[in-house]
């Protein structure tokens, strides 16, 4: 009954690539993509200032950080996990990069790299609590590691933002290519590697796999609990690659960076086709879930209507994107009886 | 004539490739034991749970006291007096007998506030479970009561709910002779009160204890209703089974070879207790046995999905190390579970992703999957397999009980594994089906596998075995070869050799 919540994605690309066409399937995938040009002919309508390159870049840019957080929570969530730690592995390993690069005079590469493995670090951290302490859900072992890299960063930092940062470190957060921002060149080719990963390797296929069922899956072969330990690791890394995009925007690192991103990561994912309960989902789908908050954020804004009626219309296109696939899920089931 | 308290007409009921009932009638008096007998797949429980409400039929008349009713959920069936007692009992375990028994229908004290008369639902508990002969107090939690006595609870449950009709589902598989001397006494005394009961059973021996009419069911088909007196039990079992031995079991030999696997002394959490045994090239090896015998966890301590405490295993004569799953895989083994759908098979992807996951590393080049491969690869074990619908971008969870469990099979020959486990292979699948994965173990046997099969159903075992193992409480208490081998001898063994 909760199982059939959300099925539309499209798993296998490949197979229609093999010549015949899922029309079905193809529609479904298409559900949040329809949505996302709907809302934006709207926009278009309303607001003269919506349909300019600038912009098109502005939201480009905007839904960067979002984008890359939430292709990592993706592959938690299809695995029927969650990762409530991506915003605060984000603030600890920018803050980290802050003090080796501007306190301590570090390479600014090395910095970087530093602070990338350490959200890779964090995200390992996560599976291997689920994983090998057995805790009964990754809520609560990313809850914990959620609230020990928050309290972290707050300590190493006295609480205070650290600004500074040479523009190499910036630049993949403030540089653009022509009018084009680098960073959403970044979310382009990170989103193609993680749909190639998910697609076209076995621990991508692995990954579908624990989600749809893992006592199936663990006795046919797949190393469960390995995959999960990559799953989260991956999150971390995903969550500090998005931090190194907010040091290019802001200028600095500060320890209450990314609070509440996971909750926008989630929603991404969720708009975008993903099912909660595991195995279902693409890359693709979470993209376009983050660019509909990023447009519906940047389109009310165009209208003027305030942030906090923009949080309570980002809540509605939740449920109500959750609740189309419901609808559709039933429709499916009553034309198969 | 006095009229039929539920007379069915014409009911059919199909799922994706499987007609599970054919145009079936039924009539039920009150105060008659009626039993329902078929095999596994003939269509009991689908008749039973269109009963209760649980699924809704595609055609026919339910006629309840000469009405026609429609029974759209379990709720509707209750209030039509229908109540059925399933094989997992429906009781809240951490829950009293009395709150179990009036649950959702709690008598109350102050009923504008929900507070419910405590000592009211006590007394009318103690009431009913007397009226039953029954003792156990109403206060004590359902988790601390016997199989038998829970079967007590849900009983005077039906009673409290005033029921006219009650199903009961192959409530002696799990019992204990005494148990189910209780029960019968309990169920006799239903009928006394004017009760129906439908009975569902395949225990020859019970139904000429208990029957007062047996209406035989096989491949979705009623083929008979017999009274008291005009059958015996031969003929059932020829009504059941409706074909001959040989037509059922297309067992075939094959010259036995080489010892393939070899198991010494593994002692398990699970509750093995020092199991040895051999397995040939060529051969079937049937493990019989009652459930809980251990013969499931022998299974998975083989393959590496549950630890072994100590003991060694050896495939081809090499010592093997197995921790996963993964290293039983890489040794050659193949375990087709029990459960298709919780163990077996990942229900909502496509019967590709199912047939080469276990083996998906074969298709890996430079890192990626050639899925091109990968899909022909998957096309053509479907095809070997006759998979039916042929389309293997379908998901698995929309083909029926025998062809997924071809899909699993296809899982195993795709990574080439040389000794197959199947546990209760033909569990829920049609006749049909039936025959045809006999036939592939044959073929499997023909290319040179071994093949170890666990099964409750002994025709199964002595049907399509070469040599039978017979396991009780965690150890191996028999074995016999084909020739020798009796329902009497393995049960005796089964039980231990008393």
């Amino acid at each position: 009954m909760l199982k059939t919540v959300s099925e539309k994605a499209v798993k296998e690309p490949d197979i229609q690539a093999e010549g015949k066409i899922n029309w079905k399937d193809l529609l479904y995938s298409l559900g949040a993509l329809l949505g996302l040009i709907l809302l934006s002919a709207v926009l278009t309508v309303l607001s003269p200032d919506f349909l300019t390159l600038n912009n098109l870049m502005n939201i480009a840019r905007q839904s960067a950080i979002n984008s890359l957080i939430s292709v990592g929570m993706l592959l938690t969530i299809l695995t029927a996990g969650i990762d409530l730690s991506v915003g605060s592995v984000l603030a600890l390993s920018t803050v980290v990069m802050a003090i080796l690069i501007i306190k301590l005079h570090v390479s600014p590469f090395i910095g970087v790299l530093a602070g990338l493995c350490l959200g890779a670090f964090l995200g390992f951290m996560n599976g291997i609590l689920l994983t090998k302490l057995h805790l009964p859900h990754p809520f609560i072992s990313t809850l914990g590691t959620m609230n020990i890299a928050r309290g972290l960063a707050l300590i190493v930092t006295g609480a205070t933002p650290i600004s500074g940062f040479p523009f190499s470190v910036q630049f993949l957060g403030a540089a653009f290519w022509g009018p084009i921002p680098v960073s959403f060149m970044l979310v382009l080719v990170v989103f193609i590697i993680f749909h190639l990963f998910l697609t076209r390797t076995t621990t991508g296929r692995y990954i579908y796999a624990v989600g749809g069922n893992p006592e199936a899956a663990r006795l046919s072969g797949v190393p469960v609990e390995r995959v999960l330990v990559i799953v989260y690791t991956l999150s971390g890394f995903m969550a500090a690659v998005a931090g190194l995009v907010l040091i290019g925007r802001v200028n600095a690192a500060y320890p209450l960076a990314g609070l509440g991103y996971e909750l926008d990561a989630i929603a991404a994912v969720i708009i975008g086709g993903a099912s909660f309960f595991g195995g279902v989902g693409t890359v693709w789908g979470t993209l376009v879930g983050a660019l509909i908050m990023a447009v519906l954020r940047n389109g009310l804004n165009l209208l003027g209507v305030s942030a906090d009626l923009q949080t309570v219309a980002i809540g509605a296109v939740i449920i109500g994107a959750v609740y189309i696939d419901v609808l559709r899920q039933r429709a499916i089931n009553k034309g198969r009886r | 004539m006095r009229e039929p308290f539920l007379k069915l007409r014409g009911i059919c009921k199909r799922f994706p490739g499987v007609v599970a009932l054919d145009n079936v009638d039924l009539d039920v008096y009150s105060g008659e034991i009626h039993v329902l007998l078929g095999e596994n797949g003939a269509g009991k429980s689908t008749l039973i749970k269109i009963l209760t409400g649980a699924y809704q039929k595609d055609a026919g008349e339910i006629i309840i006291d000469g009405k026609e009713v429609q029974i759209r959920t379990p709720r509707e069936a209750l209030q039509l007096g229908i109540s059925c007692i399933y094989q997992e009992l429906n009781l809240i375990p951490h829950l009293s007998v009395a709150e179990n028994i009036f649950l959702g229908r709690e008598p109350k004290l102050l009923p504008a506030l929900g507070i419910i008369d405590l000592k009211d639902r006590y007394k009318r508990s103690a009431a009913l479970l007397k009226e039953l002969g029954c003792a156990v107090s109403p206060g004590v939690k359902v988790k601390d009561l016997g199989l038998g006595k829970q079967q007590m609870v849900e009983i005077a449950k039906a009673l409290s709910l005033n029921a006219r009709l009650v199903i009961m589902d192959e409530p002696t598989s799990s019992l204990s002779e005494k148990e189910v001397e209780e029960l019968f006494r309990v169920v006799r005394q239903l009928k006394e009160k004017g009760i129906a009961i439908i009975f569902v059973s395949h225990k020859l021996e019970e139904i000429r204890q208990i029957a007062d009419r047996v209406t035989v069911l096989r491949d979705g088909r009623k083929v008979a209703t017999l009274a008291r007196g005009e059958f015996d039990i031969e003929e059932l079992i020829k009504l059941m089974v409706g074909r001959t031995l040989k037509e059922k079991f297309p067992k075939i030999n094959v010259r036995r070879g080489r010892e393939a696997l070899r198991v010494e002394d593994i002692w398990t959490d699970t509750g093995l207790k020092g199991v040895s045994f051999s397995a040939y090239e060529g051969e079937v090896l049937g493990i019989a046995g009652l459930v809980g015998a251990g013969r499931t966890e022998l299974a998975r301590a083989i393959f590496g999905a549950d630890p072994l405490r100590k003991g060694n295993i050896f495939i081809y004569g090499q010592r093997v190390d197995i921790k996963c799953p993964e290293d039983a895989i890489r040794a050659g083994l193949a375990f087709l579970t029990e459960d298709r759908k919780t163990q077996g098979l990942i229900l909502g992807e496509s019967v590709a992703f199912n047939i080469t996951l276990a083996g998906i590393k074969q298709f890996r080049r430079w890192g990626f999957l050639d899925i091109r491969r990968q899909f022909e690869t998957a096309e053509q074990l479907a095809r070997d397999l006759k998979v039916k619908p042929l389309d293997i971008r379908r998901k698995a969870r929309e083909l029926s009980g025998g062809n997924q469990q071809k899909v699993v099979l296809a899982k195993w020959l795709c990574t080439r594994a040389k000794i197959f486990i199947f546990d209760e292979p033909t569990r829920g699948i049609d006749v049909g089906a039936k025959v045809e994965v006999y036939n592939l173990i044959n073929q499997l046997l023909q290319n040179g596998a071994a093949v170890i099969m666990i099964s409750s159903e002994l025709p199964e075992i002595l049907g399509m075995s070469d040599r039978i193992l017979v396991m009780s409480e965690g150890r191996i208490t028999g074995e016999f070869l084909r020739e020798e081998a009796t329902q009497e001898k393995i049960m005796k063994a089964a039980t231990g050799g008393y």
